[in-house]
């Protein structure tokens, strides 16, 4: 994982606003996490994947069980 | 061009949640103040008044059931939406020999869901990613044990038409439709036993519901029943507002070819232009829908804040978001379809919204989306 974003806590849109405004600091084929206890987050990061041409590589569990939203970046201008 | 002065305030507030409620139809309006002097009784008596009472109501019924084509004894006035489609899909359970089942989809409306979750044991799919719920998916879920098939006519939060006339059941399986969406703005579909409307999403009254039990239809009272006139009703009937709302339809339909086309053209001007919007996404079917809605999602955009600078501006419209909702749970609607669910802005029109309503919106609604975006830092 090149970068993980710790969103416990953050209510939509917040876990998207910060995978978008942090998502140009992984390197073209890089992967992101997003951690993220709102539930909106299962749907609303796939979704953004899809507007803004990245990967959603899929969900998986934190250590501490919370959601993790694993996204590759796969466009040059994210 | 645009009624938006330079403050971006149009002249008079401009109402977009129709689909919520639509405003009383005048017609409804002289009907319902005339009925209030002469409904007032209990239309089972036997007295002047009571006869009175019974022919507004009897008189009210009739008119509901040629605006639907159907016969004056397969209505029932119910005492909301809500009611309608909590009594006629559980009565369709209750009589059901082949158990307490019910296949449905996820974007049906919640008053579909909890009755289901009441009295019913639930057989849910999904739907495609412009709400259309896939028939042959409901049907593989009407197996063992299912007794009622629900689908709504039309979804409630993007507008796609679905395809009830498509189902084919078996003889047993009686079909339920939530038409609480699209009736008096389009015609009934094909292909349903028993139907839900309500009167205030199509300019009548609130607390007026409309079910329809087709004839021959096994269908029993889910609740405890009452000693009226209807056995499908429970309650003293609100007699005035049954005929206000029936007046309201007749009206609707009346007119309903030129609403609807103005509608269907001021709906995709505003398509185009939220489209147009950087990382906006219109959703729902684009041709295959109601008539006065439509819907889109915003990136990075809080629900709660578009909709209330939108108030502030004059202009009301409702979000499926999850910071707009009791539960702060996002819409199902939206998730089942796989779309954004923040950011998120139902627009509906009234019968009387204009041209410039809509330019005055869409001059707003960039410069709304724009700055939200900037407080959030993108």
């Amino acid at each position: 994982m090149d970068l993980e974003l710790d969103c416990r806590g953050m209510l939509c849109p917040l876990p998207v606003i910060e995978l978008g405004k942090r998502i140009g600091e992984v390197p073209a084929g890089g992967l992101v996490a997003v951690v993220a206890d709102d539930v909106a987050a299962r749907t609303d990061v796939p979704a953004w994947c899809r507007m803004r041409g990245q990967e959603y590589v899929g969900e998986e569990a934190a250590a501490d069980g919370t959601p993790r939203y694993v996204v590759r970046r796969v466009s040059p201008r994210p | 061009m645009t009624s938006a002065d330079p403050s971006g305030a149009p002249r008079r507030p401009v109402y977009l949640d129709s689909a919520s409620a639509e405003p009383l139809h005048p017609a409804a309006r002289d009907t319902l103040l005339a009925a209030l002097e002469r409904g007032y009784a209990d239309p089972r008596r036997l007295h002047g008044p009571a006869r009175d009472a019974r022919l507004l109501l009897d008189n009210a019924r009739a008119v509901v059931a040629e605006c639907l084509g159907v016969r004056p004894d397969e209505v029932t006035f119910t005492s909301s939406g809500t009611d309608a489609v909590h009594r006629g899909l559980l009565g369709l359970v209750r009589a059901s020999r082949r158990g307490d089942g019910v296949a449905y989809s996820t974007v049906e409306h919640s008053a579909v869901l909890r009755a289901v979750s009441w009295g019913g044991t639930a057989h849910e799919v999904g739907a495609r990613p412009d709400g259309r719920v896939d028939v042959g998916a409901l049907l593989e879920a009407a197996g063992d044990g299912v007794g009622v098939v629900a689908l709504q006519s039309a979804n409630h939060e993007v507008g796609t038409v679905q395809p009830v006339a498509d189902l084919r059941l078996p003889d047993d399986v009686p079909v339920f439709v939530d038409a609480c969406a699209s009736m008096g703005r389009l015609p009934l579909p094909d292909g349903w036993d028993v139907l839900a409307g309500s009167a205030h999403k199509w300019g009548g009254p609130a607390g007026v519901g409309v079910l329809l039990v087709r004839k021959g239809t096994r269908w029993l009272n889910p609740f405890p029943g009452d000693d009226r006139i209807d056995e499908r009703a429970d309650g003293f009937e609100n007699v005035p507002a049954a005929l206000a709302a029936a007046a309201a339809l007749q009206a609707v339909l009346a007119e309903r070819d030129a609403v609807n086309a103005r509608q269907r053209a001021l709906v995709d001007r505003i398509r185009a232009a939220a489209a147009a919007i950087p990382d906006v996404e219109v959703v729902g079917d684009p041709v295959g829908r109601l008539p006065h809605l439509v819907t889109f999602s915003c990136l990075y955009v809080d629900g709660e804040a578009l909709v209330t600078e939108l108030d502030r501006r004059g202009y009301g419209a409702a979000s499926g978001s999850a910071c707009t909702s009791s539960t702060l749970t996002p819409s199902r609607v939206l998730e089942a379809m796989g779309v954004l669910t923040h950011g998120n802005l139902r627009v509906s029109l009234t019968r009387d919204t204009t041209d410039e309503d809509v330019d005055g919106f869409l001059d707003v609604l960039p410069h709304v989306v724009r700055d939200i975006r900037a407080v959030a830092g993108l």
